[in-house]
């Protein structure tokens, strides 16, 4: 590896860390994916370079960076969505909880690490038809409408649909089909959680509910979120990545990474001098 | 106001009268031949018009019951060979299929949408009437299944194209395979769309002539089973239409009205089953 591209890593995996509060931090952190020299391709174009980094367990992982530096795509491998695109091609690995995702079937893979887009897109069903969805097509047996109301309270969307769970789920504004779609994730008791700018399509209210259930998420959860809001990464996640042009420049924990950033790329980007 | 512009006044006046005169004569030809047909057939449509078998020449009366149960049986089994089959095609067309062998199957479709219907006929004729020695309400079902299959096709394809991507990732990223994202997502989400596309391409086929002309032949008496010649509403209005009798002319108007209704009504049904759909947003 060239030695300009080379990232600030203060959270490897074993940490190396010289900062004694993120030295121990890292030391108590056990990590629920890890992801290891990855490079991702969409036939010969490289968008991804030796990507390694740890996802910590019950933690908000933030991908941040300019449009085109790979977030999207190091997420969307997480859950092996990016096999949908028939160029795409992949080298490197990743472990869910020590084994390597992609010998998994890739249907349990995805039960087990769910998704939410950039837009909202609920099906063209009800609101208790779209949460109980994931659950009727794994043929679960617990009883369903209980785990639907589980998955709407923890959604935080319970009170607002309770006496309406029949209507169309687009009836519901785009905020509440954002929160719809996390308890349709949540109702598979997946356990890790991949948001793909989750508030990009949102007003700042709605947005600011997002925000605030998934701080509260993860401690049911392992959560990874991109966005390209700097503020919204630096509010709600325990550590941060910075991705450009395809490298992980940067992984620190959230404060640090905002504060004291390890690499003068990191600081041009949130300090606004591009992207 | 100088000339350049009273010319341009006029140039437009004159288009738009054009371009209106036009569109008033597309729209009054079809409330021409209902009228025409309401007036010639509505007289003589009774109730034994749809319960009796056509009388013996020179006698007035009877009706057209066995072509309008021909009909509808052969488009029974029409509906039988082309939905399936232009339905699951359609599917692996707008799911499975890659560039060249979607390219292939969908110009094969439109090539055999654009085949005369008498072509089909003979084709039907030359493989299931003449190894049966029989003209037969199969042979004409089959005709006009064959009719149904790249309609039904092209057009079910379209809409389950048009299910938004996102709906599909959505219902992968919960762990459903390619067969249950298609089961339980796209076809529902698609669903309006399809019956839509199925009832077109029903009514296309409903006054078809030419492929029934050698292969239901046509019967003025009642054809049991599926392995006899059979009557059928646009036959019977040929035969009927270029008879020389009077009463047989009123009859040939009343079975035109009838099917001519009978097209109406679907397209009517359909459009409302698809203005009523789900507003899918379009991403």
């Amino acid at each position: 590896m060239h030695a300009s591209v080379r990232p600030v890593l203060s959270l490897k995996i074993p940490p190396t860390v010289t900062n004694a509060a993120a030295r121990e931090t890292a030391a108590a952190l056990s990590m629920r994916m890890t992801i290891s020299k990855l490079n991702f391709f969409y036939g010969s174009k490289q968008v991804l370079f030796d990507v390694s980094m740890g996802i910590a367990t019950n933690k908000v992982t933030s991908l941040i960076g300019p449009s085109g530096c790979g977030k999207s795509t190091l997420l969307r491998t997480l859950n092996r969505m990016h096999e949908a695109v028939r160029s795409a091609r992949l080298e490197g690995e990743i472990l869910l909880d020590g084994q390597d995702i992609f010998t998994q079937d890739v249907t349990s893979h995805r039960r087990r690490v769910g998704m939410v887009f950039q837009r909202p897109n609920p099906f063209p069903k009800s609101i208790f038809d779209n949460v109980a969805y994931g659950l009727r097509i794994n043929g679960s047996n617990v009883p369903i409408s209980d785990a639907v109301e589980k998955s709407l309270r923890r959604a935080a969307l319970w009170d607002e649909v309770k006496d309406h769970l029949h209507k169309s789920a687009y009836e519901l504004s785009g905020g509440q089909q954002q929160r719809l779609c996390i308890a349709r994730a949540l109702a598979v008791e997946p356990e890790v959680l991949l948001l793909d700018e989750p508030c990009s399509a949102l007003d700042p209210i709605s947005t600011a509910k997002i925000e605030e259930l998934l701080v509260q998420l993860k401690d049911l959860c392992t959560i990874v979120t991109v966005t390209h809001n700097m503020q919204q990464a630096a509010r709600i996640s325990d550590f941060t990545a910075f991705l450009l042009t395809g490298q992980l420049i940067e992984f620190s924990p959230t404060p640090q990474l905002f504060t004291t950033p390890g690499d003068p790329r990191t600081e041009a980007y949130i300090t606004g001098r591009f992207g | 106001m100088n000339s350049r512009l009273r010319w341009r006044k006029f140039v437009s006046g004159f288009m738009l009268t054009m371009t209106g005169v036009c569109a008033l004569v597309s729209v009054s030809v079809l409330f021409f031949i209902l009228g025409h047909l309401v007036y010639h057939g509505g007289t003589s449509i009774s109730w034994a018009f749809f319960t009796k078998l056509p009388a013996p020449v020179g006698e007035t009366g009877g009706g057209m019951a066995n072509a309008i149960l021909g009909s509808a049986k052969m488009l029974l089994l029409a509906s039988l060979i082309g939905v399936p089959i232009g339905f699951f095609g359609a599917i692996y067309l707008a799911e499975f299929s890659g560039g060249t062998t979607a390219f292939v199957v969908r110009y094969a479709a439109d090539l055999l949408n654009g085949v005369p219907s008498i072509v089909i006929g003979i084709f039907a004729y030359s493989i299931v009437v003449l190894p049966f020695k029989h003209f037969s309400t199969l042979a004409g079902g089959f005709a006009l299944g064959l009719m149904m299959i790249p309609i039904t096709l092209r057009s079910t394809e379209e809409f389950l194209r048009a299910v938004p991507g996102a709906l599909r990732e959505a219902a992968m990223a919960l762990g459903a395979s390619k067969w249950k994202t298609i089961v339980t997502v796209i076809v529902p989400a698609a669903y309006r769309g399809i019956l839509t596309a199925v009832l077109l391409a029903f009514a296309r086929v409903a006054g078809e002539t030419a492929p029934l002309l050698f292969t239901a032949l046509g019967n003025r008496f009642w054809s049991p089973g599926w392995n006899q010649p059979t009557d059928s509403l646009p036959v019977a209005i040929y035969r009927y239409a270029i008879s020389p009798f009077e009463d047989w002319h009123r009859q040939a108007w009343a079975a035109g009205l009838v099917l001519l209704a009978l097209i109406l009504v679907i397209n009517i049904v359909a459009r409302a089953i698809l203005s009523r759909g789900i507003a899918v947003p379009r991403s």
